[in-house]
């Protein structure tokens, strides 16, 4: 086949009926609003990182580290918050991912339609009560009743360095906090998992079940692989949402500042938000900057997190 | 081995929720045979099917009523498990579904290892290779058994789900127009394997394709719907020769000589 080259032999001046000659208006005014929308995120991160960093040089430079000569060492102050925080952020996703997975899985295989329907309702209701009222649910009605469990645990799996120690009433230890923010981590888990559940291709659980496969055997073949990628990323969200909460670990637990493995224990450990919260209303100066570098540090470390976990839902995708 | 037993079905009535969807049928499947169902769209003949592996009743609110005797028993008895249903009559889909997280082998596999769970590795080696060779796909993949099953072709990777098939040993495999997404040549390579496979198994055959039923299949059963909303019927089913040329019923006829449909 030759390629015919078109002559430009019609006279410039002559409109090309082929080119749009004016721009559409609600063309160009589409694209500025979403690239603006585009640009306020990038923006607000920045305004963000920018001021907790320039808040927190005033720490940084007075530090033992920096200076020398300092009464305090940023690390000595920080590392343990940070232990805190991702220890209870631990505990709480280690006890709620498999409830999570089981309540999902429930709702989107087993569970008759009307029913799964409702407990859907109910879990994204979970989601909306405020943290304040967890609080206050986890401090004055949860802590007594989970007072027995500790001391069982403390008992007999005492050799288990996380129930070692010495716990004693009121229970307001990491334990109880990380239960509580279980619940709250809870509905954010399900809801996105049962998602994931949900799209696994009908074509795949029917290869399985004409196999002869019971449905847990459907559900451990085709829908679990399916959906780890999913699950996964649900975690990591509700990961971010336990790494950040302040008001239930600040009104359930006794604050410390340990290395301490002893989750029973009261008094050991602290979180970087509750430790802020308490504290920055009375802060000032170095004090204040002090807290903002705890709080550049959390900054960090969901970043940190979340890049994790975007590599890990890459990775686990399905193979094509 | 005792002498392989016709299924028999009885007044089946099939049913998605309130909808009578298939009605009335009453046929005979000859074992180690070929039996093409062919209709229009929509005339029951992919529902018929999945009842005959109790594959229909997995979408809710779908039941049927009636018989299906396979090897003498009632599948829709009260007391049989339809899992224990599926693990004897085999289905092979419209569309490959091999599972995507899995190699070729453990595509082959995953069958068996869910019916009986403790198999030795050359047991399960053997096995492969055998289903594989028995769908003609082992040439093709002997190399890269530990690859993805998703990266075969279209007509490998069915080829792929009749080796998964055939592996867990049914009496029966199902077809659900297993050639309706595959090119011309791999579907060459899919019937020559159905000529095959009926030494072994008995085959039933849903196909839109009447030079399809006419070149694969022994028998052919004709089922027709009276209009949008009606029950589909099975309107006749004879050997196939006698159904492509001298059909008893005129619908047949119609439909076969291209009036309708």
């Amino acid at each position: 086949m030759s390629t015919t080259d078109v002559a430009p032999d019609a006279p410039p001046s002559a409109p090309d009926p082929w080119q749009n000659s004016r721009r559409r208006f609600g063309d160009s005014l589409f694209s500025y609003l979403s690239i603006g929308s585009g640009l306020l995120i990038f923006v607000t991160l920045a305004a963000v990182a920018i001021f907790l960093t320039s808040e927190s040089m005033p720490a940084i430079l007075a530090s033992q580290e920096f200076s020398g000569t300092a009464d305090f060492s940023l690390v000595d102050t920080t590392l343990p918050l940070v232990f805190g925080t991702v220890l209870a952020a631990a505990i709480a996703l280690i006890i709620a991912i498999p409830i999570a997975v089981g309540i999902a899985l429930f709702i989107s295989h087993f569970a008759p339609r009307r029913l799964a329907a409702g407990l859907g309702y109910m879990i994204d209701l979970l989601a909306a009560v405020p943290s304040v009222v967890y609080g206050l649910w986890g401090g004055i009605w949860l802590v007594p009743k989970l007072e027995p469990l500790y001391v069982f645990l403390n008992t007999y799996l005492g050799w288990i360095p996380f129930f070692g120690g010495d716990p004693t009433a009121p229970m307001r230890n990491l334990a109880s906090a990380s239960v509580v923010l279980a619940v709250m981590v809870l509905p954010i888990i399900t809801a996105v998992s049962r998602e994931v559940f949900l799209q696994t291709p009908r074509l795949q659980e029917e290869a399985a079940l004409a196999l002869g496969a019971t449905r847990w055997e459907t559900i451990r073949t085709v829908v679990l692989p399916f959906g780890r990628g999913g699950v996964v990323a649900a975690s990591m969200l509700g990961l971010g949402r336990a790494l950040g909460e302040t008001m239930a670990v600040l009104m359930i637990l006794a604050p410390g500042a340990t290395f301490s493995l002893h989750i029973l224990e009261v008094g050991r450990h602290q979180s970087i938000a509750a430790n802020i919260a308490s504290k920055q209303a009375e802060a000032a100066g170095v004090d204040m900057s002090l807290l903002i570098f705890t709080g550049l540090v959390l900054f960090v470390l969901t970043f940190i997190i979340n890049a994790i976990a975007r590599w890990i839902v890459a990775r686990s995708g399905p193979k094509a | 081995m005792a002498a392989p037993q016709p299924i028999n079905v009885e007044d089946l009535n099939i049913y998605y929720g309130d909808f009578l969807a298939v009605e009335g049928v009453t046929v005979q499947i000859r074992p180690r045979s070929v039996t093409a169902l062919i209709g229009p769209s929509g005339c029951g003949k992919s529902t018929f099917l999945r009842t005959l592996n109790r594959m229909h009743e997995v979408i809710p609110g779908a039941y049927a009523e009636g018989k299906v005797e396979i090897d003498g028993q009632d599948i829709y008895d009260q007391r049989v498990d339809p899992v224990n249903v599926r693990r004897r009559v085999g289905m092979v889909f419209q569309k490959a579904n091999p599972f995507p997280t899995m190699s070729i082998r453990d595509n082959v596999l995953a069958g068996v290892k869910l019916n009986n769970r403790r198999i030795s590795k050359s047991a399960a080696d053997d096995l492969a290779e055998n289903a594989l060779r028995g769908a003609n796909l082992w040439n093709e993949v002997k190399d890269r058994l530990d690859k993805p099953g998703m990266g075969l072709s279209g007509g490998q990777q069915q080829r792929l789900c009749i080796a998964r098939t055939i592996a867990v040993k049914p009496d029966v495999v199902l077809m659900d127009e297993p050639c309706s997404a595959l090119d011309p040549i791999s579907t060459l390579a899919i019937e020559d394997l159905i000529h095959e496979l009926k030494e072994e198994y008995t085959i039933v055959i849903v196909t839109h394709n009447m030079q399809q039923a006419s070149r694969v299949s022994d028998r052919t059963g004709f089922f027709n719907i009276a209009g949008t909303g009606k029950p589909g019927h099975l309107i006749e089913i004879d050997d196939t020769e006698k159904m492509f040329t001298n059909p008893e019923n005129s619908q047949t006829e119609d439909y076969i000589s291209g009036r309708f449909g």
